[in-house]
């Protein structure tokens, strides 16, 4: 009879009334507590293996819900790789107001990119008509990562020549000339730009050099607005007041095939995380079972001992709650371990821990270790007490 | 006796054999399902990621600059080479035609508007064209490889009355900035260098088509007065994410490198087969949407992977739990049979053999349950199928034999080695 130990053993036999100033002076929840623990340390075998198979449910649910929020940020800022999701234009092609790349960044925050771009159209030498960009190279480099750029320009004069454009003014790399409007700039590639797109046919300046050379000041900031569908949306309305005379436009490209594989990426995920949490609560589910019946001649002695049902059933609901909740407690911070290790692993940043979704671990733990409590107590208060106890 | 012993096991401990089963029908579903998805996921989010439209743009080899500022043309519309639009079907010819799944013909011409002196442009394309290559039709066209371009009657939302135009029709869209310069509305025509083209409806793109006049490609080749005329290709094709090999030069290559190269969907494979079926073009892959799909991809891959791991793990986990449960209730069983004469062996083989059979059992049903499973999610999701290769059931099976093995090992030596006297006394 492992289950059950008495109070302690007693030298000195006690009269009646010894007795039962004892049990009086003995507070009631006392015994109760005591045969919780007892019957964890008694069993601990098989009460760590139920716990273990807590532990791992809370755990696995607390990595799942982890990486569902933590996840999508996550993917966001993969897919900011793929540029600028607004386009701020002077209205009309007229230049923006000086001020409207820094009014743009306050508004919008340090972590957002802004690249300001003017363009002019020079000519060559031989009179051919060349587009000219003027940009900030640390910022463009920022946003746009797909630029096949050997080496940025950093020296006075050097440009960024857009592949199909070096073939028109300077097939050898040599340095060449171009003129806007009469005034001539002598300029030195810096090195070749590939982009597939319209960028290969242009050569880029930097804008302090490009406004001096041709007084033309940017007319384009091109912004990679962090966040949700919804906070880009408030962006763009924020910057719509903030610059009355410029088009404010949504990447329409970047914007809806960002919002349909994130989208379908979340319901992958979600499916995924319902069925691993649920495997794990069968896991847990089967374990504590097994636990429960397995402590059935516990359960018949203190029936036989005269034990209300409300006690046991309270008992057994005790220590599955008890389980549940060092389970959740245990689980959880192996869960954010774990999150955060996955994080590390695919995205190279930890996932943020989230304790909001300790709740729902704790009750979900609690749950399924009172449903998995109570199943086989109903099945056993069928049972008479005294066929328990034969064995059979 | 041996089969007996078994067969009046699973007679007479219905209800335990159930669960266990149950057990292991569940994990093995989750476990199809979760394998599944993941390793149909890359497919699924490549063809996802071509929402962001095309990967690869055909221009003619020998062209002249682009002079473009703000989506309006600056170069002289003749300017320059052109392609032919009778090599386009040739597209579906290429090695990896299976991956391309569509392309638009592009052909900007420079057009004035009634009697205005502004230059506009005028965008000949395909919008669903029905080609044919071989005995095989095929449609393509910038639904394919545009797909955030929306056609409205101007207020953003979708209606009958405004369509896309019929490719080979004289109707055409109006960007929406262009329609509210203009105050035009769908159904009233507009004068484009002397013709009278009617306006079917208002194209919004967020990019520079919304200041321009898009038209069919017959359309604008008229207007242009170059029949055939092309000026550039843009190219939607799943591809591999780029690797060691993808970067290098083919011409630098051995034979069977180049082999190797030649035949894995590189979008630098792609392009050097465009070229090769278009004469006189040259292939460049649009380096904002390949060279960024690769992460998305592998992020999203990893991810499920981790995940499959974890679903694996957890249901592991739930039929070894199972299992223990089972074979450890039965102790007094194990007892009566080492009482009887039974040695270890023999106890063993019989749990063994037991699990055995639960597992086959098991794991058939919860294979096609989670083909089922991985089928719902594939339509619900991602409105295709989620093919499962028949090369997974063996390993599903082998997968559930070991895993209930190993989950009944530590339980059967436990029962095993359990004096029969006191299990027979019923302590314990």
């Amino acid at each position: 009879m492992t289950g059950i130990t008495t109070s302690g053993t007693t030298d000195t036999l006690l009269t009646p009334k010894q007795v039962a100033a004892r049990r009086a002076s003995a507070p009631h929840t006392s015994m109760f507590t005591r045969m919780l623990v007892r019957a964890a340390v008694l069993r601990r075998r098989r009460a760590s293996s139920a716990l273990l198979a807590m532990v791992v449910a809370a755990a696995v649910a607390t990595a799942m819900m982890n990486l569902y929020v933590d996840v999508q940020a996550k993917l966001r800022s993969e897919f900011r790789n793929y540029g600028a999701n607004v386009v701020v234009v002077g209205k009309d092609g007229q230049a923006l107001p000086a001020d409207a790349l820094a009014k743009i960044e306050s508004v919008l925050g340090d972590k957002t990119l802004a690249v300001p771009f003017s363009y002019a159209v020079a000519r060559t030498k031989d009179g051919q008509s060349v587009v000219v960009v003027g940009t900030d190279f640390a910022r463009a480099r920022q946003l746009n990562h797909w630029w096949k750029v050997s080496h940025w320009p950093d020296a006075p004069n050097e440009a960024l020549v857009g592949m199909r454009a070096a073939a028109v003014v300077s097939p050898n790399r040599q340095p060449f000339e171009l003129t806007f409007q009469g005034k001539a700039i002598d300029l030195v590639p810096a090195s070749m730009l590939q982009t597939g797109a319209g960028e290969d046919s242009r050569i880029y300046l930097d804008q302090s050099e490009f406004q001096s050379w041709t007084g033309v000041a940017p007319s384009t900031i091109e912004v990679a607005a962090n966040g949700t569908a919804a906070q880009v949306d408030a962006s763009i309305r924020q910057l719509v007041q903030l610059l009355p005379s410029a088009d404010i436009r949504p990447v329409r490209q970047i914007m809806e095939g960002e919002a349909n594989v994130l989208n379908k990426t979340r319901a992958t995920l979600y499916a995924s995380a319902t069925l691993v949490v649920l495997t794990s609560a069968l896991c847990v589910l089967a374990t504590l079972i097994g636990w429960v019946f397995d402590r059935r001649r516990d359960f018949a002695i203190m029936k036989a001992l005269g034990a209300s049902e409300r006690l046991i059933n309270g008992f057994f609901a005790a220590e599955a709650a008890a389980l549940g909740v060092v389970g959740a407690i245990l689980g959880f911070f192996i869960g954010i371990g774990v999150a955060a290790w996955i994080g590390r692993v695919n995205f190279h940043a930890p996932v943020v821990p989230r304790f909001s979704v300790f709740p729902y671990v704790l009750a979900g733990s609690v749950a399924v270790a009172l449903i998995s409590a109570i199943l086989p107590i109903e099945l056993l208060r069928r049972v008479q007490p005294a066929i328990i106890l034969r064995g059979e | 006796m041996f089969p007996r012993i078994v067969y009046e096991s699973f007679r007479r401990q219905a209800r335990r054999k159930l669960l266990a089963g149950i057990a292991i029908t569940l994990g093995v579903a989750v476990a199809t399902a979760m394998i599944a998805v993941a390793t149909d996921i890359g497919d699924k989010i490549n063809r996802e990621l071509r929402s962001y439209g095309a990967n690869l743009v055909v221009t003619p080899q020998e062209d002249t600059l682009d002079v473009e500022v703000g989506g309006v043309n600056l170069k002289p519309p003749s300017d320059g080479a052109f392609l032919n639009e009778a090599d386009l079907p040739k597209i579906r010819g290429t090695f990896w035609h299976h991956n391309i799944i569509g392309f638009s013909p592009m052909l900007p011409v420079t057009v004035k508007i009634g009697s205005s002196a502004k230059d506009v442009t005028l965008l000949g394309t395909y919008f669903d064209k029905t080609l044919r290559f071989g005995k095989e039709d095929f449609t393509t066209g910038v639904h394919i490889t545009h797909p955030w371009w929306k056609v409205s009657c101007g207020d953003g939302k979708e209606s009958a009355t405004c369509a896309w135009p019929a490719d080979d029709s004289q109707n055409v869209l109006l960007g929406e900035r262009l329609a509210a310069q203009l105050g035009k509305r769908p159904g009233e025509t507009v004068e484009v260098s002397g013709r009278q083209l009617t306006i079917s409806g208002i194209l919004s793109t967020g990019g520079a088509e919304d200041d321009q006049i898009v038209a069919p490609l017959a359309l604008a080749q008229q207007i242009l007065g170059k029949p055939g005329a092309v000026r550039r290709v843009y190219v939607s094709a799943l591809t591999k994410p780029p690797d060691a090999l993808s970067a290098r030069d083919p011409k630098t290559m051995t034979p069977e490198v180049y082999d190797r190269w030649y035949c894995s969907p590189y979008v630098e494979s792609i392009a050097y087969q465009l070229q090769e079926v278009i004469p006189h073009s040259h292939a460049e892959q649009i380096r904002q949407v390949a060279q960024n799909e690769g992460t998305v991809l592998s992020r999203i891959k990893g991810l499920m992977l981790l995940i499959t791991f974890a679903a694996l793990f957890a249901s592991a986990l739930a039929v070894s739990a199972a299992m223990a449960t089972a074979i450890y209730e039965r102790r007094v069983e194990v007892g009566l049979m080492k009482a009887l004469g039974a040695g270890n062996l023999s106890v063993s083989a019989l749990f063994f053999a037991e699990a055995l059979l639960l597992a086959l059992v098991g794991g058939i049903a919860g294979f096609s349950a989670g083909a089922l499973l991985a089928h719902q999610i594939g339509r619900s999701i991602f409105n295709s199928q989620i093919s499962i290769e028949p090369v997974l059931f063996p390993i599903i099976l082998a997968l559930a034999v070991f895993v209930t093995f190993g989950g009944s090992a530590a339980a059967i030596r436990r029962a095993v080695k359990f004096d029969p006297v006191f299990a027979l006394r019923g302590e314990g």
